[in-house]
C-alpha cells in the first residue's frame, strides 16, 4: 500500500481570549470570608489559572472559556454566592447555520488537532435541517481494515480530480491506446476557496495556500498574483484571461456561454491542464452539468451560498434571494442527474457553500460530491468569530489580517488534521476504506425522512409537519 | 484457575465495610452538595416583618425559621413549587402581608440542561432519587425537548376512567422466552442498568448500582472493565460483559454470572471500540484489567473473530458451554440492517437481544459519533419488533433496548412501541448526581465524583447514599409504570408490549 497520509498536528493556542460557553457569576461582596472556599478545590483549577494569570497579566485572564459546567462551586459555596449561566455573548456568535457550538467546536480543533470527544450521550435535536437529516449507518460485525482506523491497513482519504475514461483500449502489443486525460490525486476530499472575506490582507490568502500544499491538496484562489503558487487552482472568470491556467495541473473557469472553447484552447497550449467550471447549485444547475459533462467538461464546481443553500436567483426591484433548497439536497438532484445521462463516473464533482463539520464533508460525498471545497472554517480556524465587522468595515475583534505564518498554517493544518480524523472514525463504522467509495453511496446514509416512513408510518400513519 | 485480581482489597470484604443489604424501600437521600438547585429562588426583603405566615403558608418548607428563633435562615428555595401554589392558594409570595417575598426563576434553571435532558428532567430526576416519590407537576418528568422520537410520542389514555388496582399489577418480566434448559430469569421491574466499566465509573457507582440492582431484583452490568471483588455478594443480580478487549474476562466471571453480554457495539459510539483515556487508567485499573497504568486503553472494533452471524454463534457456545445456567444477551447497535442483526442473534442462541440507540450512551466519545453514526432507538424498536414478529419469533427472544430512556414514560413509550423491557445508564447517573457537564473523559474524570477513579473524586460519594438514589429512582419509576398500567387498565406490563394503538405521534395526522 502507499505510505499512510499523515497531518502534523501541534497545539496552537489562541492569540485572542476565546469565547467561552458558560461564566460564573460571582457575587462577591456578600463573601463570608469563612476561608472554605470551594473555588480552591475547582477539579480543573480554573480559579487557580485565573488568579495566575491576573499576577502575571500576560495572557487573557478569563475564565469564562475554560468553565466546564460541574457546578461544584456552585453547589458547595457556604453562603450559595455563586451561580451560573451560558455566556450571551457565546450565545450571540455565528447564526442559525454556523451555530456557537459549531464555531466553538472547530476552535477546539483549531487549537488542538484533536478530536472533540464527550460523554452522557448525545445532547442536541433529535433532527435537525440540511445535513442533521441525515444519519450516517454502521457495520455491525464487519469491518474493513484488520487493525483499527489508524493502523498499516488504513483508511484511505484520497480522491482524483479530472476527467476518467470509462474504458481502455489496448494496441497489438497490449500498450495502452486510449489517450488517458491527466487526473490528480489528492489524500483528503477537500479543497479549499482561498479568499472568503472580501476585506482582509492578502496574507491570509497565502496562508490558505500554504496549509494546502503541507496538506497536499489546493486551494481555488481569484488573486491573479498567487497564482504561480504550487497549490493554487487559479479562477478564471467570465472576462478574465485565459492566460493565468498558463503551466498549471488546475485551473477553474466561471461558467459561461463560451467556456468550453476558451478551457479548449488553454489545453492547446498547456495538455497537463484540468479543467474546473464553477456554477451555482439552483434550479438549472443539474441540466446545465449535464450539458458540460456531455461537451467535455473535466470537473464541475457547483457552489451553494455560505450557508449551503441555493439562493433562488433575484428579479428586478425584489431583495435578497430567498433560501431554497439546501445543498445536500442539491448535490443529490446533480448527481442523479449525472448518473441517469450516463456520464457520472467520466466526470468529477465538488460542492462547495456552508460546509462547517467533518461529518458534513463524509454526507456531501454519500450524497453524491467527490469533494468538497470549504472556507469559513478556516476562517474559524484562524479565530474568527463570524461577526462580519470586517464586512462593516468595522476593528476585527481578533485582527485576523495581523495573524503570521506559523500560527495560520498550524492552526488550519490542526482543524484539518481533526477533520481528517473524524472522516476516518465514520468511514470506519460505515466499513468504507475508500473516500472514492463514499460517492453517492446512500445506501450507507439514513435519511431521517424515510426513516419516519418506514419505522413510524406503519404504526403512525402520515407525517404531518416537516422538520 | 486464576483468582480474581482485586486492587481494591485494601478496602476490605463486604462485611467489613459495614454495608447493610440493600432494601427495596424509598428513604430520603437528600443532595450530597451543600446548595441544591432548582428552579426558583427566593428573595425576602427587609419588608420582613417576621410573622412567619410564609412558615405556615408553604407546605414545602422552603421558608424556614428554626424553632425558638425570630429570624429566618436561608430556605430551601429548591424545593419550590411555584406555579402549583398559585393555582392552590398556597404561594408564600400573595399570602405575604408585608409583600415582601419574591420569587423568580434561578439563572442556573435556564442553562443547564440541553435538548435530550431539560433542566426539568434533570431536577425531577434528582427529586426522584432524593425523595423516592414522582415529581408533582412543577417540572415537565416526562419528555424533553429534542423535537422527536419519544419526546413527540404520548401515550393515549382511554377516558373511561376505568383504572385497575394498582396493587394487583405486575412489572415483572421474564428474560428467557427460548424454552431451553436454561433458569427462567425474572426481573421484577422491566428495567436494569446499563455496562459502566471499572475505570469509567468509580468502585463506589459500580457498587451502588450492583446493590439497587439487587434490592428491586433486576440486573447491572460490569462494563468492560473487570469484575471487582467487592461485586461478588451481588453476583446474582451482575451480568458479566464480554467486549471486544476482553479486559477482565475471566473463566470464573463467567461461571457467575446468571446472564453474559457480548458488547457487539454500543449507542454512544456505534461502529467505534471502547476507549479509556490513559488518565483515568490508575494502577488499580490497570490491574484489573491486566494493563500497563497511565496508558490509554483502547478496545477494538469489531470483533476481530467475528465476521459472520455464523462466527457469533460459536461465541454464544463458548459461553453456554463454560456456564451451562447462564443466559446470553447480544448487544448491537442500530445500523440500517438491525433487524436482520437482531433475527440473527436469535438464531445463533442469544437469550437477549439488546438494541442501544444512537443518541444515549455514557461512555466519552467522539462528538461526531453519538450525533451522527446508526439511528435513534425509537426507529429501531418497532423495526426490529415486527422483523421477529413476521419471523415468527417474537415470543422466544427478550428484546431489550437502550440509548436514550431517560424517563419512566420513555420506558412504557419503548415498551408500547414493540420492546420487552429497557436498560438505563444515564438516568442512574444523572440520579447520582451528574449533570450532564459531559466531561466524564477529560483528566481523572468526573468533577462530581461519579466517573471517575481518582482516589479524592471518589470519595465524594459514599455506596450507601448511592444505592439509596437508586432504589429510590427505581421506585419512583414503578409507581409511574404501574399508574400508566393501571390507567390503561392493564394488569402486567406484558400486555403493554407492542401495544402501538395506545401511542400518538404529535408530528402524524
Amino acid at each position: 500500500m502507499p505510505a499512510k497520509y499523515h497531518i502534523h498536528t501541534k497545539p496552537a493556542p489562541p492569540r485572542k481570549k476565546p469565547i467561552g460557553k458558560y461564566g460564573i457569576i460571582d457575587w462577591r461582596e456578600d463573601c463570608s470570608a469563612c476561608h472554605n472556599c470551594v473555588k480552591r478545590e475547582c477539579a480543573y483549577s480554573v480559579y487557580n489559572d485565573e488568579r495566575d494569570r491576573l499576577q502575571r497579566t500576560i495572557e487573557y485572564t478569563d475564565y469564562l472559556y475554560e468553565c466546564k459546567g460541574c457546578l461544584c462551586c456552585v453547589q458547595s459555596c457556604t453562603k450559595g454566592l455563586l451561580s451560573w449561566d451560558v455566556n450571551p455573548e457565546y450565545l450571540k456568535m455565528g447564526d442559525d447555520v454556523w451555530t456557537p457550538d459549531i464555531i466553538s467546536s472547530n476552535w477546539y480543533q483549531s487549537e488542538t488537532g484533536s478530536v472533540p470527544v464527550s460523554g452522557a450521550g448525545y445532547p442536541g435535536p433529535f433532527r435537525g435541517p440540511g445535513f442533521d437529516s441525515i444519519l450516517t449507518d454502521m457495520s455491525e460485525i464487519v469491518r474493513p481494515t484488520r487493525d483499527g482506523i489508524h493502523g498499516r491497513e488504513y483508511i484511505s482519504t484520497s480522491v482524483d480530480i479530472g476527467r476518467k475514461p470509462m474504458k481502455l483500449e489496448l494496441n497489438a502489443d497490449g500498450s495502452i491506446a486510449t489517450n488517458c486525460p491527466p487526473i490528480v490525486e489528492i489524500p483528503i476530499p477537500i479543497l479549499f476557496n482561498a479568499r472568503p472575506w472580501q476585506k482582509l490582507g492578502d496574507s491570509i490568502s497565502g496562508f490558505i495556500l500554504d496549509t494546502a500544499k503541507e496538506l497536499g491538496t489546493f486551494a481555488l484562489t481569484d488573486q491573479p498574483d498567487l497564482a504561480s503558487h504550487p497549490a493554487a487552482i487559479p479562477h478564471i472568470g467570465a472576462t478574465e484571461d485565459d492566460a493565468l491556467a498558463s503551466g498549471k495541473p488546475l485551473a477553474e473557469w466561471a461558467d459561461s456561454a463560451d467556456v468550453i472553447d476558451r478551457i479548449r484552447q488553454a489545453k492547446l497550449s498547456n495538455p497537463g491542464l484540468i479543467s474546473i467550471i464553477k456554477l451555482p447549485f439552483g434550479p438549472n444547475a443539474a441540466e446545465r452539468a449535464v450539458e458540460l459533462a456531455q461537451t467535455g467538461a473535466d470537473v464541475l464546481h457547483l457552489f451553494a451560498d455560505w450557508h449551503g443553500y441555493t439562493v433562488s436567483p433575484l428579479l428586478p426591484g425584489e431583495g435578497p434571494g430567498v433560501r431554497s433548497e439546501h445543498i445536500s439536497i442539491a448535490i443529490r438532484e446533480v448527481h442523479q442527474a449525472l448518473v441517469k445521462a450516463g456520464i457520472r463516473d467520466e466526470i468529477t464533482m465538488i460542492a462547495s457553500g456552508g460546509i462547517a463539520l467533518p461529518e458534513q464533508v463524509v454526507k456531501s460525498l454519500l450524497c453524491g460530491a467527490d469533494l468538497v471545497s470549504i472556507d469559513v472554517p478556516l476562517m474559524i480556524a484562524l479565530e474568527c468569530r463570524l461577526c462580519m465587522n470586517c464586512r462593516k468595515e468595522l476593528k476585527c475583534p481578533v485582527d485576523l489580517s495581523e495573524v503570521n505564518s506559523d500560527y495560520a498554517v498550524q492552526r488550519m493544518v490542526n482543524l484539518m488534521g481533526a477533520w481528517h480524523s473524524q472522516m476516518l472514525e465514520m468511514m470506519g463504522a460505515m466499513g468504507i476504506r475508500e473516500a472514492r467509495r463514499l460517492r453517492g453511496e446512500a445506501g450507507r446514509a439514513m435519511f431521517f425522512d424515510d426513516l419516519e416512513r418506514d419505522c413510524f408510518g406503519p404504526i403512525f400513519g402520515e407525517r404531518r409537519q416537516v422538520v | 484457575m486464576a483468582s480474581i485480581v482485586d486492587p481494591h482489597r485494601r478496602l476490605g470484604p463486604v462485611s467489613e465495610m459495614g454495608l447493610e443489604t440493600p432494601v427495596r424501600e424509598a428513604k430520603p437521600a437528600p443532595d450530597r452538595f451543600r446548595n441544591s438547585l432548582g428552579k426558583y429562588q427566593l428573595y425576602r426583603s427587609e419588608d420582613c416583618a417576621k410573622c412567619g405566615t410564609c412558615v405556615v403558608t408553604c407546605s414545602r418548607g422552603v421558608n424556614v425559621r428554626p424553632e425558638g428563633y425570630v429570624d429566618f435562615v436561608r430556605g430551601l428555595d429548591w424545593r419550590c413549587t411555584a406555579e402549583i401554589c398559585k393555582a392552590n392558594g398556597t404561594y408564600c409570595v400573595d399570602k405575604c402581608p408585608q409583600k415582601a417575598l419574591r420569587i423568580e426563576e434561578t439563572p442556573i434553571y435556564k442553562s443547564i440542561g440541553d435538548y435530550r435532558w431539560t433542566a426539568d428532567l434533570i431536577l425531577s430526576a434528582w427529586h426522584m432519587a432524593e425523595t423516592g416519590t414522582v415529581p408533582d407537576g412543577e417540572l415537565n418528568y416526562q419528555t424533553g425537548a429534542s423535537g422527536g422520537g419519544f419526546d413527540r410520542i404520548e401515550l393515549v389514555f382511554p377516558d373511561n376512567g376505568a383504572r385497575t388496582d394498582p396493587a394487583e399489577i405486575s412489572t415483572s418480566i421474564p428474560l428467557n422466552r427460548r424454552g431451553d434448559n436454561r433458569p427462567k430469569v425474572t426481573i421484577d421491574i422491566p428495567v436494569y442498568g446499563g455496562g459502566m466499566s471499572f475505570g469509567s465509573v468509580s468502585p463506589v457507582t459500580i457498587l451502588s448500582k450492583a446493590r439497587a440492582a439487587t434490592a428491586w431484583n433486576t440486573f447491572s452490568c460490569t462494563g468492560e472493565g473487570g469484575y471487582i471483588e467487592r461485586l461478588i455478594p451481588y453476583k446474582d443480580h451482575m451480568i458479566t460483559q464480554v467486549a471486544t478487549g476482553l479486559f477482565g474476562v475471566r473463566e470464573e466471571t463467567i461461571q457467575m454470572a446468571p446472564i453474559v453480554e457480548f458488547k457487539y457495539a454500543q449507542g454512544a459510539k456505534p461502529g467505534l471500540g471502547g476507549h479509556l483515556l490513559g488518565d483515568k487508567n490508575t494502577s488499580a485499573v490497570a490491574a484489573m484489567r491486566e494493563a500497563v497504568a497511565g496508558t490509554s486503553l483502547f478496545s477494538p472494533f469489531p470483533f476481530h473473530s467475528v465476521y459472520s452471524i455464523e462466527d457469533h454463534k460459536k461465541h454464544v457456545d463458548w459461553i453456554k458451554h463454560v456456564n451451562p445456567r447462564a443466559l446470553v444477551s447480544a448487544k448491537v447497535s442500530t445500523p440500517n440492517d438491525v433487524d436482520m442483526v437482531a433475527v440473527g442473534s436469535y438464531y445463533a442462541g442469544a437469550h437477549i437481544v439488546h438494541l442501544d440507540g444512537s443518541y444515549g450512551g455514557t461512555g466519552a466519545a467522539p462528538d461526531i459519533a453519538k450525533k451522527n453514526i446508526a439511528m435513534p432507538i425509537e426507529y429501531a424498536i418497532p423495526k426490529v419488533a415486527r422483523f421477529l414478529t413476521d419471523e415468527g419469533i417474537r415470543d422466544h427472544v427478550t428484546l431489550i433496548v437502550s440509548g436514550g430512556i431517560r424517563t419512566a414514560y420513555d420506558m412504557a413509550k419503548a415498551i408500547a412501541l414493540g420492546a420487552d423491557g429497557v436498560v438505563i445508564g444515564t438516568a442512574e447517573m444523572v440520579s447520582l448526581g451528574c449533570i450532564r457537564c459531559g466531561r466524564c473523559e477529560s483528566g481523572v474524570g468526573c468533577a462530581r465524583g461519579i466517573a471517575t477513579t481518582d482516589p479524592g473524586m471518589v470519595s465524594k460519594m459514599t455506596v450507601e447514599w448511592g444505592t439509596q438514589r437508586l432504589i429510590n429512582m427505581h421506585t419512583a419509576w414503578r409507581e409511574q409504570l404501574v399508574d400508566i398500567l393501571s390507567r390503561f387498565g392493564m394488569r402486567d406490563v406484558k400486555e403493554l408490549r407492542g401495544r402501538t394503538d395506545l401511542l400518538r405521534h404529535l408530528d402524524y395526522e
